[in-house]
């Protein structure tokens, strides 16, 4: 058995009295995609930003490539490192033109020379469609545009993990479809990715396990088909009765 | 026959009829522009009259807006000027750099920066405690007093540290507004592509914060380039120390008003360059928020 890429074991988080996590326990295998499906407030967001360090956990461990990260005296950074993420908002820096949003981790935290940075950055723009952008400023873009610059500036520290936080939930409907393709662009390179989403039709899609969040659990989790086709807890059957209901599946 | 080139040939053309709107507002604007300028002019010429009319003013006259004086006081008093021009200066880029560093330290997060931080907050806290001119005295007189060894003796040099420490404080507190300023995922996503602390808030943090803050900290310019003058109770001769010795010997205080000419030449269009960049920055904000 090989070992996992990613592993939370019983991660427990609470934001003052509020419980965001409760015990929640998720396998990733390489090249595996994960889908976190569930309403807001359920902890989707929460859980990627606890895998990135972002937010320290109360109680649990977090294994990447069976190496507990959440120990004391683990170098954060050289963790994140190993990761991109990718947040709702974007989160560009708007003082920095989008050649400078990419390289910038590159450069400073893992010394590349600028111009090899540069090079790879270009060639990044250009696989994604973005060659005509390399020197404006983040708001001179679309928010579809801004999105994917933000996948890329992850991908440019060549991560073999990338965590997804509602990457679509701020744009226009029909941007969408765009950055959605980056993600399955990623799927057919063997990316392994933690997608928290509201794309249930993408869910469907891309995901090889999908979970489904409520109240901080994981309640049910399988392959796509199951969880969407054959819904097991009456939750998540009511959570998806309302997707549909809503016309979004 | 519907477009309205067409209608204004038809009707004399633009000269005669021209579009509705437009002359009527630019002639609202030129009656509010004199009505402004009629009512300062009206304003200044009552002034004006009380003043020089008023029993006192020829002793007034004598004492501050005497010409002879002026000449007399002026090349002294430039000098001296020049000194203030100069520390100014100094202290201004000391005091950017220095308060900078503070404002960080203050703003690192996490346990094991604890002393750091606390450091730099009672630093903030006892110096804005203390009045500047006070902090003049017990640094520019106090510490040459003590005579230690290898430590300057220099009034000028303890005078300026005062004003910078002092600056330092105030200044410090409007670089945390700029970072406190800058949106929480702003650090978030910039610590999460690996940036440790550090590489976040001089990379992504503060060039952000200082965009902000540039009209606060201008106006911290204005005020420091006053507050120079301070440094005269230690005995430097600056400009209001020249014109204090020369009223000295004179009783005569026109060397005051060279210098407050003086400082205001260059105080007013640091402030005018102050709202006029204020302005311009929040133009450009809302033109990028529509």
């Amino acid at each position: 058995m090989t070992t996992p890429k990613l592993e939370l074991r019983g991660v427990w988080k609470a934001f003052g009295d509020k419980e965001v996590l409760r015990d929640v326990g998720l396998v990733v295998d390489h090249h595996d995609v994960v889908c976190m499906i569930g309403s807001s407030g359920s902890g989707k967001s929460t859980l990627l930003k606890c895998v990135n360090l972002l937010v320290p956990i109360d109680d649990g461990t977090i294994l990447l490539d069976g190496a507990d990260i959440t120990a004391s005296g683990v170098n954060q950074n050289r963790v994140r490192e190993a990761m991109g993420i990718v947040f709702q908002s974007f989160n560009l820096f708007p003082h920095m033109n989008v050649l400078d949003n990419i390289t910038l981790s590159p450069r400073k935290v893992h010394g590349v020379p600028r111009a090899d940075a540069e090079e790879k950055a270009k060639g990044l723009l250009e696989r994604f469609g973005l060659s005509e952008k390399v020197v404006e400023y983040p708001d001179r873009l679309s928010g579809g545009e801004q999105q994917r610059v933000a996948v890329i500036r992850a991908l440019a520290t060549e991560p073999d993990l990338m965590l997804f936080d509602e990457v679509t939930s701020a744009l226009d409907p029909e941007l969408v479809a765009e950055v959605l393709d980056v993600i399955r662009g990623l799927k057919d390179v063997g990316m392994t990715m933690v997608i928290a989403t509201h794309e249930m039709g993408f869910a469907r899609d891309v995901a090889d396990q999908v979970c489904f969040l409520d109240q901080g659990r994981i309640l049910e989790h399988g392959p796509p088909k199951q969880i969407f086709s054959t819904p097991q807890e009456p939750r998540t059957q009511q959570f998806l009765q309302r997707i549909i209901d809503a016309g979004r599946l | 026959m519907n477009d309205r080139s067409s209608l204004d040939e038809f009707d004399g053309g633009p000269g005669l009829l021209g579009p509705p709107h437009a002359p009527r507002g630019r002639e609202e604007g030129t009656r509010a522009a004199l009505i402004a300028f009629a009512s300062t002019v009206i304003f200044i010429v009552v002034a004006l009259w009380a003043i020089l009319t008023s029993n006192a003013w020829p002793a007034v006259q004598k004492q501050f807006f005497n010409w002879d004086h002026f000449v007399a006081v002026f090349p002294e008093v430039l000098g001296g000027f020049w000194l203030d021009i100069k520390m100014f200066l100094f202290a201004e880029v000391v005091i950017l750099a220095f308060s900078l560093m503070i404002a960080m330290i203050r703003s690192l997060r996490g346990p094991a920066f604890f002393p750091l931080r606390a450091l730099a907050i009672i630093f903030i806290d006892l110096i804005r405690g203390i009045p500047v001119i006070l902090l003049i005295l017990l640094l520019g007189f106090g510490v040459p007093a003590l005579q230690l060894p290898g430590v300057p003796k220099s009034a000028l040099f303890w005078g300026l540290t005062a004003l910078i420490i002092s600056y330092s404080a105030y200044t410090a507190e409007v670089y945390r507004a700029g970072i406190e300023s800058v949106h929480e995922s702003q650090r978030m996503s910039a610590r999460s592509l690996g940036l440790t602390q550090g590489q976040a808030l001089r990379y992504v943090i503060v060039p952000q914060a200082i965009r902000n803050v540039i009209p606060a900290l201008l106006n911290g310019f204005v005020s420091l380039q006053k507050d120079v003058a301070l440094v005269l109770i230690l005995g430097i001769r600056e400009a209001v120390r020249e014109a204090d010795i020369y009223a000295a010997s004179t009783f005569n205080y026109t060397g005051y008003i060279a210098a407050a000419l003086l400082f205001l030449l260059v105080s007013v269009p640091v402030a005018r360059f102050t709202d006029w960049y204020t302005d311009r920055d929040r133009r450009k904000k809302q033109s990028v928020s529509t």
